[in-house]
C-alpha cells in the first residue's frame, strides 16, 4: 500500500478497494511507529487529516474529484497553514499558528488532498543536510546514519519511508533535488515564477521556488499540477499559462537532445555516481536521444555567487523576526535593543546566524559593489549560459550531487565541503529554470539522483523525459528496508 | 560676516490612494489600530507586497506636473533598519531607479519675483507604522494602520535661499498635489511633512557648508520658524569660530527651537538593495503621455487663465486659485452670479473670514458655491443691496435657508419703486432742517462728502432696503432742489 502511485490509489479510492480514511488512518499509523526513528515530521495533523479524508470520502461518492482527492500528502513546515503549527524548524516560530494558508497548500487542499502534516527541514531552508533543524536532524531511510540531504529533508525521507504518498518541498540552491537523489525519490524544482510563493516563509526571495516531490515523474505531475500557475498575491509569479503535465508524459523520446556539460563531470565528482549518471545517459539513447557534450563554463561561479545573493536576501527577509508581533520573543528584555539581540540571538540556529552576518555583511556600505553587484553580474553570466545552450539542446543532464548521502555530523565542522554539496543545482535556482532529480541507480547501497534540467517553462519536458525513464528502469519504485519491514 | 542660506527640502505627500501601496488595505486616517492592515503591512511571515498601480499613476502625474522626467524603469529597493513600527525591518523604497527624475518649479513670491527649484527627484515608498508610548505601563505599543501607506518623497536641490522660499516653495507643492487630486494636503494629519536641510556659507563661496537636517517639520509656520531658529543656531556657532556637527535635528514648536536628535555616526547603514518580491516597473510611453495629456489645470496655469479670462488682477488670480477647492468654488459662484468681480471680492472677502472665523476649509462651507452665485446674483439684479447681502450671507451660513427664502422671509427685498424712496428722502430732509441748509450753504467739493449722512439716514429709515443706486440720483435732486 505504500509504494503505490497516485494513479492507482485515486482509482482504488473511487472503485471504493478503501476509502480516504481508511488510507489516512493507516498512513497516520505508519507515522507514529516510524517517524520517531526518522524525526521526518515536526507537526502531524491528526485531527485535521482525518477530517479532511472523510470530506474527501463524501467527494469521492458524490463523484466530485480531482486526482488528489483523498490522496495523504504532507507540507515543508515553511508553507504557512492557516491555524496549524509553521515553524520553519526554527526556535524563532517553535510557536507560531499561521493566519491564513499559504497559496500551494491550499490549492492542494483544493484539489482533496489529505494533509499529514508538517516536515522537517533545514532552519529557514538554509542548510544541505537536515541537521540545522530546532527539532533535531532527520535520518536517512536507507541508512539511519546517514542525512536525508536539505533542506527539504523531511518531505524527501517521509516519501521515501512510505509516511506519505507526495510531499510539497522548496529548492533555492538545490533544496528539492538534492534530498531526493540522497532518499532516492524523484523531486521537480520548477521555473522561478511558476509556483506562487505567497506563504511560504522566504529564505531568499529571487532563488525560492516550491516544487513537487514524489516516488515517480507522474506522481510529481499530478502534484504540481495542483498548485502550478499564476497568483496575483505574488508579484514574481508568472502569467504564462501552465502545461497539462499529464497530457504530454507519455510522448515517445526519439530525437530528444541531451546536453552533457563537461563542468559537470569534473574533479570532485564520486566515480561511483558518475558511472550511475552515464548509464542512465545510455539507457535515454536506448530510448531514441542523442547526447552532445557542452559547456556551462561558469559553473564555478555558482558557489560564490549564490552565496553572496541568498545570504544579502535572507538577511533582510529574516529581519522580520524580531520578537515583536510574533514567535519567539527573549524573557525580560531590559529594553529594545536587549529584546532585539536577545530574541535573535536565541530564536535563531547558528548557520542562520552565520548567513544574516555574511548577507548583511555583502550589502554593507563599502562592500555592495564588490560582493552583491558582482554576484548579480555572475548570476547573469550563469542564466546566458543556459539560454546558449539550449539553443541546441531540449535538457541537460548531469549528477545532483557529487556524493551519495553522507554520514550524519560528517560535515557539520566544515562548512566549505557542505557548500561544495550544492555545486550542480546552485546555478539552476541562479539561472531560474526547472529541473528534476529521479532515481538512477545505487552506489554501496545508497540512492543516486540524475539530474534533468530543462528551458523556461517546459517543466511537462522535463516530466516527460523522467516518466519515460521511469518506464523503463525501475530504480524509482525500489523502496529501503524499513519500508518492507514496516 | 555675510551668511547665506542654503536649503534643501524633502517632502513627503501621502499619495491619496484608497487601499495602501503593498496591500489591499484601506488607507482611512482615525481607525481602531491595527484594524486597517493585511497580513502584508503586519509583515507576517510568507506575505508578499502587490503593487498598488493608481499609486504609480499618481507619481508620474506629479512628474509631469513639476516638469520632471519620468523613470520608465524605476526599481523598489529595500532600505534596511530595525523599528518595532517597521514590520518587516525594511522599508520598501526606491532608491537608484526612482519612479521621478529630475525637474524643476518657478516659485512666485510675495514681493513678485520668481525663483527656479530644482526638483532632484521624487520617489515612491511605504509609510511605517506609529509607536505609541503613553498608556502601555512602561511598554510601547504598536498601531500599524499606517504602514504601507503610499508616500511620495519629492527632494528638492538645494537651491531655496530663505525661510521665506522654502514656505512659497512648499505651498506651491502643496498646492499641486491638491490639484492633482493625489494628496489631500492636510499637514495636521501628517499627509504631508517636510524635513527641512539647512546650511551655511559665507556669501559668495561656493562649497556648502556642513548641513542638519529638521526632520517631520509638518505646518507651513513651523517651517518658517525651525528655519529661522535653526539658522539662528548655525550663525551663533559658527560666529563664535564653532563647527556645525552633520545631525539630525527635532523642531520643537513649543520652544521654538531644534534640538539633536542622533548624528551622522549614530547613523544607520541602510543596506539598500533592490527588492526580490517586486519587478521592475517598466512604463510604456503611451501610458506615460496619456497621463500628461489627462493632467487637470495647474495652479499657475488657472491663476494666468483668471486673470486674463476674468480681467482679476494678478494678486486676485494668485490667491483664488491657489487651492483647487477655492478656485472651483470661485468660479461656480462667478458663473451662477454673472458677476466675476463681485464673485471674487466675495470668496476672498466674506467667505475667506468666515472659513477663517471657523477654521475649516472651503470645500467644507456650509455655503455651497451655487448658493453664494445665487445670492450675488439677488445684488445684481438689484433685489439687495450688499450691506444687506452680508446680513442674509450670515443667515445663509447658520443653515437658515437659500437666498432667496431668507430674503422673502425678512422682508429683505430692495425698494425700488421711485415714488416711495422720494417720500423716504422727503421725509429725511424735513426731520433734518439744519443739516440741509449747512449742506446748501457748502461748496460742491464739500457737499459731497457731506451727502453720505443723509444717505446713512435714507437707509437707516428704509432698513437698509433702499436701493442705493436709485437713493442717489434724487437725493442730489432734492438736496440741490
Amino acid at each position: 500500500m505504500f509504494d503505490q502511485s497516485i494513479r492507482s490509489l485515486a482509482q482504488k479510492l473511487r472503485q471504493k478497494e478503501f476509502s480516504s480514511v481508511e488510507l489516512t488512518q493507516e498512513y497516520l499509523n505508519r507515522i507514529s511507529s516510524i517517524d520517531p526513528t526518522l524525526n521526518s515530521f515536526i507537526t502531524v495533523t491528526d485531527e485535521l487529516a482525518l477530517k479532511q479524508a472523510h470530506a474527501a470520502d463524501e467527494a469521492i461518492a458524490g463523484g466530485n474529484t480531482s486526482p488528489l482527492t483523498g490522496i495523504p500528502v504532507a507540507h515543508k513546515d515553511l508553507f504557512c497553514t492557516e491555524g496549524v503549527l509553521t515553524t520553519c524548524a526554527s526556535k524563532m516560530l517553535h510557536n507560531f499558528i499561521p493566519p491564513y494558508e499559504s497559496t500551494v497548500t491550499g490549492r492542494v487542499k483544493m484539489a482533496g488532498a489529505v494533509t499529514l502534516g508538517k516536515t522537517n527541514m533545514d532552519e529557514f531552508a538554509m542548510g544541505s543536510s537536515n541537521e540545522n533543524s530546532h527539532f533535531g536532524a532527520v535520518k536517512n531511510p536507507w541508512n539511519l546514519d546517514t542525512v536525508p540531504g536539505g533542506s527539504s529533508g523531511g518531505s524527501a525521507a517521509a516519501i521515501a519511508a512510505g509516511l506519505c504518498v507526495a510531499a510539497t518541498g522548496t529548492d533555492t540552491g538545490g533544496s528539492i533535488r538534492q534530498p531526493a537523489s540522497f532518499c532516492g525519490i524523484t523531486g521537480l524544482k520548477p521555473t522561478y515564477g511558476r509556483v506562487s510563493r505567497f506563504g511560504m516563509i522566504a529564505y531568499a526571495s529571487s532563488l525560492d521556488q516550491a516544487g513537487p516531490m514524489a516516488r515517480s515523474a507522474e506522481d510529481c505531475a499530478y502534484l504540481l499540477q495542483s498548485f502550478a500557475g499564476f497568483d496575483s498575491s505574488d508579484s514574481t509569479s508568472a502569467e504564462t499559462s501552465t502545461q497539462d503535465y499529464l497530457e504530454s508524459i507519455e510522448a515517445p523520446l526519439t530525437g530528444l537532445r541531451i546536453g552533457l556539460p563537461k563542468e559537470y563531470f569534473g574533479e570532485g565528482l564520486d566515480s561511483n555516481v558518475a558511472q550511475i549518471v552515464m548509464n542512465a545517459i545510455k539507457e535515454f539513447e536506448k530510448l531514441g536521444a542523442t547526447v552532445k557534450e557542452i559547456s556551462l563554463p561558469n559553473l564555478n561561479l555558482s558557489i560564490p555567487s549564490y552565496y553572496v545573493i541568498a545570504p544579502s536576501e535572507a538577511s533582510s527577509n529574516l529581519s522580520r523576526f524580531d520578537g515583536v508581533r510574533y514567535g519567539h520573543r527573549c524573557s525580560d528584555p531590559q529594553d529594545l535593543l536587549d529584546m532585539y539581540m536577545r530574541t535573535r540571538a536565541e530564536g535563531f540556529g547558528k548557520e542562520v546566524q552565520k548567513r544574516i552576518m555574511v548577507g548583511t555583511y555583502a550589502l554593507s556600505e563599502g562592500y555592495y559593489d564588490a560582493y552583491y553587484v558582482k554576484a548579480q553580474r555572475i548570476r547573469r553570466l550563469i542564466k546566458e549560459d543556459f539560454v546558449r545552450a539550449y539553443q541546441d539542446v531540449d535538457v541537460i543532464m548531469g549528477p545532483v550531487a557529487p556524493t551519495t548521502a553522507f554520514g550524519l555530523g560528517e560535515k557539520t565542522s566544515d562548512p566549505v565541503a557542505m557548500y561544495l554539496e550544492d555545486i550542480y543545482t546552485l546555478s539552476v535556482n541562479l539561472a531560474g529554470i526547472p529541473a528534476m532529480s529521479v532515481p538512477a541507480g545505487f552506489s554501496n547501497g545508497m540512492p543516486v539522483g540524475l539530474q534533468i534540467m530543462g528551458n523556461y517553462f517546459d517543466e511537462a519536458k522535463l516530466l516527460n523525459v523522467a516518466h519515460k525513464y521511469q518506464q523503463a528502469t525501475d530504480w524509482h519504485t525500489q523502496t529501503p528496508s524499513l519500508v518492507k519491514g514496516a | 560676516m555675510n551668511w547665506e542660506v542654503v536649503i534643501g527640502l524633502e517632502i513627503h505627500a501621502q499619495l491619496a490612494t484608497k487601499s495602501k501601496l503593498f496591500s489591499g488595505a484601506a488607507t482611512s486616517f482615525g481607525a481602531e489600530p491595527n484594524t486597517n492592515t493585511t497580513l502584508v503591512d503586519l509583515g507576517m511571515p510568507g506575505a508578499l507586497p502587490v503593487f498598488n498601480k493608481e499609486a504609480l499613476r499618481m507619481a508620474v502625474m506629479f512628474g509631469h506636473a513639476v516638469n520632471a522626467e519620468i523613470g520608465m524603469t524605476s526599481v523598489f529597493a529595500r532600505k534596511n533598519y530595525f523599528y518595532p513600527d517597521l514590520p518587516k525591518g525594511y522599508q520598501t523604497s526606491q532608491m537608484d531607479h526612482p519612479i521621478v527624475g529630475s525637474g524643476h518649479l518657478d516659485v512666485a513670491l510675495e514681493d513678485g519675483t520668481v525663483t527656479r527649484v530644482g526638483i532632484t527627484r521624487a520617489h515612491l515608498e511605504e509609510d511605517a507604522g506609529k509607536s505609541l508610548h503613553e498608556d502601555f505601563q512602561g511598554m510601547t505599543g504598536i498601531d500599524l494602520n499606517r504602514s504601507s501607506t503610499p508616500l511620495l518623497e519629492i527632494v528638492s536641490e538645494p537651491d531655496i535661499r530663505s525661510a521665506k522660499e522654502a514656505v512659497a516653495y512648499v505651498k506651491m507643492i502643496h498646492s499641486i498635489v491638491t490639484y492633482l487630486g493625489i494628496c489631500d494636503g492636510n499637514m495636521a494629519e501628517g499627509s504631508m511633512r517636510c524635513d527641512v536641510n539647512l546650511s551655511l556659507r559665507p556669501k559668495g563661496q561656493q562649497e556648502y557648508g556642513t548641513r542638519t537636517e529638521i526632520k517631520n517639520v509638518n505646518s507651513f509656520r513651523f517651517i518658517e520658524k525651525a528655519i529661522y531658529s535653526e539658522i539662528e543656531r548655525q550663525m551663533d556657532i559658527l560666529e563664535d569660530g564653532g563647527k556645525i556637527v552633520q545631525e539630525t535635528r527635532l523642531y520643537d514648536p513649543d520652544k521654538d527651537e531644534t534640538r539633536s536628535m542622533r548624528s551622522k555616526e549614530d547613523a544607520n547603514d541602510y543596506r539598500y538593495f533592490p527588492c526580490p518580491d517586486l519587478l521592475p516597473i517598466i512604463l510604456e510611453q503611451s501610458y506615460v503621455d496619456d497621463i500628461k495629456a489627462s493632467l487637470p489645470e495647474l495652479p499657475t496655469q488657472k491663476a494666468k487663465r483668471f486673470e486674463e479670462e476674468y480681467s482679476l488682477s494678478e494678486y486676485d488670480s494668485g490667491v483664488l486659485s491657489s487651492s483647487r477647492a477655492m478656485a472651483d468654488y470661485f468660479e461656480i459662484a462667478a458663473k451662477v452670479s454673472k458677476n466675476t468681480k463681485l464673485a471674487a471680492n466675495w470668496v476672498m472677502g466674506e467667505v475667506s473670514k468666515f472659513l477663517n472665523q471657523e477654521n475649516i476649509e472651503i470645500n467644507q462651507s456650509p455655503v455651497s458655491a451655487d448658493a453664494l452665485g445665487l445670492l450675488l446674483s439677488r445684488i445684481e439684479d438689484n433685489t439687495i443691496n450688499g450691506k444687506t447681502a452680508k446680513d442674509v450671507f450670515q443667515c445663509m451660513w447658520l443653515g437658515e435657508g437659500s437666498a432667496d427664502e431668507i430674503i422673502d422671509k425678512k422682508g429683505l427685498k430692495q425698494v425700488t419703486d421711485t415714488g416711495a424712496i422720494e417720500a423716504m428722502i422727503q421725509g429725511v430732509i424735513d426731520a433734518n432742517p439744519a443739516q440741509v441748509e449747512q449742506f446748501r450753504a457748502s461748496e460742491p467739493d464739500k457737499r459731497k462728502k457731506m451727502i453720505g449722512f443723509f444717505m446713512g439716514q435714507v437707509m437707516k429709515a428704509s432698513q437698509g432696503k433702499a436701493n442705493p443706486g436709485l437713493v442717489t440720483p434724487i437725493l442730489n435732486k432734492l438736496l440741490n432742489g
